[in-house]
C-alpha cells in the first residue's frame, strides 16, 4: 500500500470541557497514482486528515504511513497546497517557486526547474512578478508550481480552490487533472464540492460530521475527462449519501443556536 | 483643489496672522518676533553655517544613536517573541520603560556620563530602543501561521525556517518599528541636546532662551519640526507603503 491511514483518531482538548473529537478510528488504503476526494460537511474533519497524512498535525491515535514509513513530520516525499495560496509576498513568483529546490538543485538546475513548473500551471510570462500583483486563481497557480516543484509522489490540496470563482475553478480543475495524468502523482483532494469530487476522483471518501468517520468508500468509474451528463447521476447518489450527513449537522447546528 | 496648494494657503494665513499680531504690538518684540525676522534669523544662521553645524551635529548623534538602538531593538524583540521567560519578565519591564518620557533619563545621563556626546547619545538609544522592541517582537510574533506551514511542508525547518520566513514575514512590523524608534530618538535628542554644551539644535536651543533670542528660539523650532516631517514623510512613510503594498498588507488608509 502507497499510503495508509491506519485507525487514526483525533480529539483536540478543550478548556473545561469534554475533548472535540475531530476524528474517530479512520482507515483508508490508498494506491500509488490514485486521485483520492476527501468530501464531507463543514467539521468532518477532512482537513484535520490531510493535515496529519502532510506531518503537520499529529494524530491522537493511530498512525499513517507512507511507503510503509511512518509519517511523524513534514518532509520532501510529500507536497501541499493549502486554500490560501500562502505565497511568500516578499518573494517574487519565480522565487517563490525556487524555495522547496533552493538546498536540492544547483543554479542552473534550479531555473530550468522552475521554468518547467511555471509552464505547467500557464504561468512563464509571470515569473518576475510578486505574489500581489497576481489574481487569486493565478496565485493559487502559483502555488500548485510551488508544490510540484517539491517533486514529491504525493500532492496532498486542502480545498484549493475553495475561494476562487467558478469559472477559474473549472479552469484550474481542468488543469489538475492534466498534471495528475501527466506526472502520475498519487493526491488527495479535500473539497466540500460534490461536483468537484466527481469530476476528478477515481475514489471519493465519504465523511460524516463529528465525530469524522468514513460513511462511504465510493468508486468513480467515468471516463475522463468526464461529462457533465455522466456526471449528473453520480451527483445525486453522492448527495443522497451526503444528505443525511448534511441534515444531522444543519439540525445540531439549530439545535445548538436555538439553546444559546 | 490639490493638498499642495489648500497647504501653502493655509501656511501664508498662518504667517498673516502672526505678523498681525505682532504689528498689534500687544506683546514686545522679544516675546513674539515678527515672522521675517524669524526668517531673517535663519537665513543668517544657514549664511554663517552655525545652524549648518548644528544640524550635523544632531544628526550625528541621531544616526549613531538611532542605529544603536535598533540593533538593541532587534535582538530584544526576537529575545522577547522567542523566550516566553524572557517575554514575562523582561517584557514587563520593557514596557513600563517605554512609557518613560526620554527627559527622564537626562539627569541620569549627565551624572553618568557628564555634559559629553556620550550622554546624548545614551539618552537618543534609550529613546529608540523600546519602540523598536516591541514592534519587533510583535512582528515575530504574528508571523502568519499559514507562512510557516507551507515552509515546513517543503522541508523548512530550525534556522533556516527562522531566516528565511520568519524574519522577512516580519519586516512590516520592523520597518513601523524603526520609523517609530526614529520618531522617539528625534524627540530624545532634543532633550538630550537642550542639557549639553553643543553643538546641536538643541543646545543652540537653550542657549538662544538663555539670551533671550526670541527669533533664535522659534527658528530653532521649526526647523526641528521641518526636518522632523520631512524625514518621516518622505523616507519613512514611503518605505513602510512600499513594504505594505509587496507584503500585501496595504490598507484602505
Amino acid at each position: 500500500m502507497y499510503l495508509s491511514v491506519n485507525n487514526v483518531g483525533k480529539s483536540f482538548p478543550r478548556h473545561g470541557e469534554e475533548p472535540l473529537k475531530a476524528l474517530e478510528t479512520i482507515n483508508l488504503p490508498i494506491n500509488q497514482g490514485e486521485f483520492i476526494s476527501l468530501l464531507g460537511p463543514s467539521g468532518c474533519g477532512k482537513s484535520t486528515l490531510l493535515s496529519i497524512m502532510a506531518g503537520l498535525t499529529e494524530p491522537s491515535s493511530g498512525s499513517v504511513s507512507l511507503e510503509n514509513e511512518r509519517i511523524t513530520e513534514p518532509g520532501p516525499d510529500k507536497s501541499m497546497v493549502f486554500q490560501e495560496p500562502a505565497l511568500f509576498p516578499w518573494m517574487s513568483v519565480k522565487e517563490n517557486v525556487t524555495f522547496p529546490l533552493r538546498k536540492k538543485l544547483r543554479k542552473k538546475e534550479q531555473e530550468s526547474a522552475v521554468a518547467h513548473f511555471l509552464q505547467m500551471v500557464h504561468l512563464s510570462q509571470f515569473a518576475e512578478n510578486y505574489p500581489h500583483e497576481l489574481s487569486g486563481g493565478m496565485q493559487q497557480r502559483v502555488a500548485i508550481a510551488r508544490a510540484l516543484a517539491m517533486d514529491s509522489g504525493l500532492l496532498l490540496m486542502d480545498e484549493p480552490f475553495g475561494a476562487l470563482d467558478e469559472q477559474t475553478r473549472q479552469v484550474l480543475q481542468d488543469e489538475v487533472e492534466k498534471i495528475w495524468q501527466e506526472t502520475k502523482k498519487t493526491i488527495v483532494f479535500v473539497t466540500h464540492s460534490i461536483r468537484e469530487a466527481i469530476k476528478l476522483s477515481d475514489r471519493i471518501i465519504i465523511m460524516s460530521a463529528r465525530p469524522g468517520t468514513i460513511i462511504s468508500d465510493f468508486k468513480v468509474d467515468l471516463e475522463r475527462p468526464r461529462q457533465q451528463k455522466d456526471m449528473a447521476l453520480l451527483e445525486e447518489d453522492v448527495m443522497a449519501i451526503l444528505k443525511k450527513e448534511i441534515e444531522s449537522v444543519m439540525k445540531e447546528e439549530l439545535q445548538h443556536a436555538g439553546s444559546h | 483643489m490639490p493638498a499642495v496648494i489648500k497647504r501653502i494657503i493655509f501656511f501664508t494665513i498662518l504667517i498673516l496672522i502672526w505678523q498681525g499680531i505682532f504689528l498689534l504690538g500687544i506683546w514686545p518684540e522679544s516675546m513674539i518676533p515678527s515672522p521675517f525676522t524669524v526668517a531673517e534669523t535663519i537665513i543668517a544662521g544657514f549664511a554663517d553655517m552655525t545652524l549648518v553645524y548644528d544640524i550635523l551635529a544632531s544628526f550625528r548623534h541621531l544616526l549613531i544613536g538611532l542605529a544603536v538602538s535598533l540593533v538593541i531593538g532587534t535582538l530584544l524583540g526576537v529575545l522577547l517573541a522567542k523566550v516566553k521567560l524572557a517575554d514575562e519578565t523582561l517584557g514587563t519591564m520593557i514596557l513600563a520603560l517605554q512609557s518613560v518620557p526620554s527627559i527622564v533619563w537626562v539627569p541620569l545621563a549627565i551624572i553618568w556620563f557628564g555634559f559629553t556626546e556620550a550622554s546624548i547619545i545614551f539618552v537618543v538609544v534609550i529613546g529608540g530602543t523600546f519602540v523598536m522592541t516591541m514592534n519587533m517582537r510583535i512582528g515575530i510574533k504574528n508571523v502568519a501561521p499559514i507562512y510557516l506551514k507551507a515552509a515546513r511542508t517543503m522541508g523548512s525547518k530550525g534556522m533556516d525556517l527562522f531566516f528565511k520566513v520568519v524574519v522577512p514575514a516580519s519586516i512590516p512590523h520592523a520597518v513601523t518599528g524603526v520609523r517609530l524608534a526614529w520618531a522617539f530618538s528625534w524627540r530624545a535628542l532634543m532633550a538630550g541636546e537642550m542639557l549639553s554644551t553643543g553643538p546641536g539644535l538643541g543646545y543652540t536651543l537653550s542657549y538662544a532662551s538663555d539670551f533671550n533670542n526670541m527669533s533664535l528660539v522659534i527658528g530653532i523650532i521649526i526647523i526641528i519640526g521641518v526636518i522632523g516631517s520631512i524625514v518621516d514623510q518622505l523616507i519613512f512613510q514611503r518605505i513602510e507603503n512600499k513594504v505594505l503594498k509587496r507584503w500585501g498588507m496595504e490598507e484602505a488608509a
